[in-house]
């Protein structure tokens, strides 16, 4: 078993025009900031992002944006991107709004082998529309079916050779369970140990979900709401 | 007087009650957690994946890996514990979140609330507050009364809705309002505001009944 690649390069070998790619990170949290980068070096087009917001106008998906890589975007909050909107209002890009609990319960049921579900959010507003409604207890809910993805690319804080991984604080939000339903999942992460050294009671993504991981370089960690206490 | 944003939030504070777990959104509701008691142990819940809550960082102790819903940094209180979105929002489907409180456009007499799109204007999207609304045991809104002198407390929504008959309460500048199977009933009112003004900046059905008292803040 060897998941450990060279580099970002290496992970983000057969991504291709058209594929649909899981992003993980909330705002620009815990986002993959090393193969993003790498992707907006590519060629690559066409793409499908899944991913809970789409990064600001230079950093995180922005980038992908930028470079018109993206032709549709599924998530639940895409503000703070001037990109973003001119694309969207001159019809250049797709974009696909859920509501956030609703998009992550459709992502584990992609990992979790669940094709669809009931939810109660969304139910009498335009996100119902063209949903099977149906009553459980009295009770409105809408079916939602599971996301997976051709790549699902998630960010650590720590993981060990065999693709365990370790999320730090709330930067761990959508990559844990976008780890989930990749067909092929690569992790990037902040400290890359041999197997072993992680506590097995620790363990947030089990590496049965990893294929690929590498240790990133320079992460930026962009603040998007520097708020500090006024003593 | 009508209250300002950090009275509507005082106001609200008084709702919280001692072991709740309370989801607040961005806005108003966010203040609310400068006026909670300290003798009431309140846990709060940031959709992102942390329960426990503590206050901002001081400048040395900025974590980018640490934020709330709003994408601000935050800190965290002892005994906080952190998980992953769709553990997040089991918990908050599950219905195990007490109270949610969150700002909103309009609220109809039904409880409907929009409160995420304004169509023609950019559209950002609704974030949690579909889930949060269709699946909390109480939602509270906090809102101005009204825009520009038009009612947002309407007989039905205009804008997109964000749910359906889910709001149980509102603390708007003017009033408190309790939303009833026949309609707002008018439960206080801001200090020096009268029945009268609330009355005429109702758009919805409003019942009346007895004395209205004033709103405590405290």
């Amino acid at each position: 078993m060897n998941k450990v690649v060279k580099n970002v390069y290496e992970a983000i070998e057969g991504i291709a025009d058209n594929m649909t790619l899981m992003v993980g990170g909330f705002g620009l949290c815990g986002i993959p900031e090393n193969s993003i980068l790498a992707l907006s070096k590519t060629g690559i087009k066409g793409l499908c992002c899944i991913s809970n917001n789409a990064g600001v106008d230079d950093f995180g998906l922005g980038l992908l944006l930028k470079n018109k890589q993206i032709r549709k975007m599924i998530s639940s909050y895409v503000g703070e991107n001037a990109e973003f909107e001119r694309q969207l209002l001159n019809g250049e890009l797709e974009v696909e709004l859920i509501p956030q609990g609703t998009l992550a319960e459709r992502v584990r049921a992609g990992g979790a082998g669940i094709p669809a579900f009931f939810v109660p959010a969304g139910y009498g507003t335009e996100v119902a529309e063209g949903k099977e409604v149906r009553a459980f207890d009295g009770k409105m809910h809408l079916m939602e079916t599971a996301l997976k993805a051709d790549f699902a690319i998630v960010k650590a804080w720590k993981g060990d050779t065999n693709g365990n991984l370790i999320y730090k604080y709330t930067a761990n939000n959508f990559n844990e369970v976008m780890a989930t339903a990749g067909k092929i999942t690569i992790a990037e992460v902040e400290e890359l140990v041999p197997v072993g050294e992680l506590d097995p009671n620790c363990i947030h993504t089990p590496g049965i979900y990893v294929q690929r991981i590498f240790k990133g370089e320079n992460y930026e960690k962009r603040i998007e709401q520097r708020t500090i206490k006024h003593s | 007087m009508a209250l300002d944003k950090n009275q509507i939030a005082q106001r609200i504070a008084q709702e919280i009650n001692d072991g709740d777990y309370v989801n607040l959104g961005i806005g108003i509701p966010t203040l609310v957690a400068n006026y909670i008691p300290e003798k009431v142990n309140v846990i709060l819940q940031s959709e992102n994946g942390l329960l426990g809550i503590g206050p901002f960082p001081t400048d040395d102790n900025v974590d980018a890996d640490l934020i709330n819903a709003g994408k601000q940094t935050i800190t965290y209180v002892k005994g906080a514990t952190f998980f992953d979105s769709s553990r997040s929002f089991a918990m908050i489907r599950g219905g195990h979140v007490d109270l949610t409180i969150l700002g909103a456009f309009e609220v109809s007499e039904t409880g409907d609330i929009a409160s995420w799109k304004v169509p023609g204007k950019m559209v950002k999207g609704m974030g949690g507050a579909m889930d949060l609304v269709s699946s909390a045991k109480n939602i509270i809104v906090a809102m101005q009364h009204t825009n520009k002198g038009q009612s947002k407390i309407l007989k039905k929504c205009t804008l997109p809705l964000t749910g359906v008959s889910c709001v149980k309460k509102i603390v708007t500048d003017i009033a408190v309002l309790e939303v009833t199977a026949n309609g707002f009933k008018l439960l206080e009112r801001a200090p020096g505001v009268t029945v009268e003004e609330i009355v005429n900046s109702t758009e919805g059905k409003l019942i009346v009944e007895g004395e209205i008292p004033e709103m405590k803040l405290y």
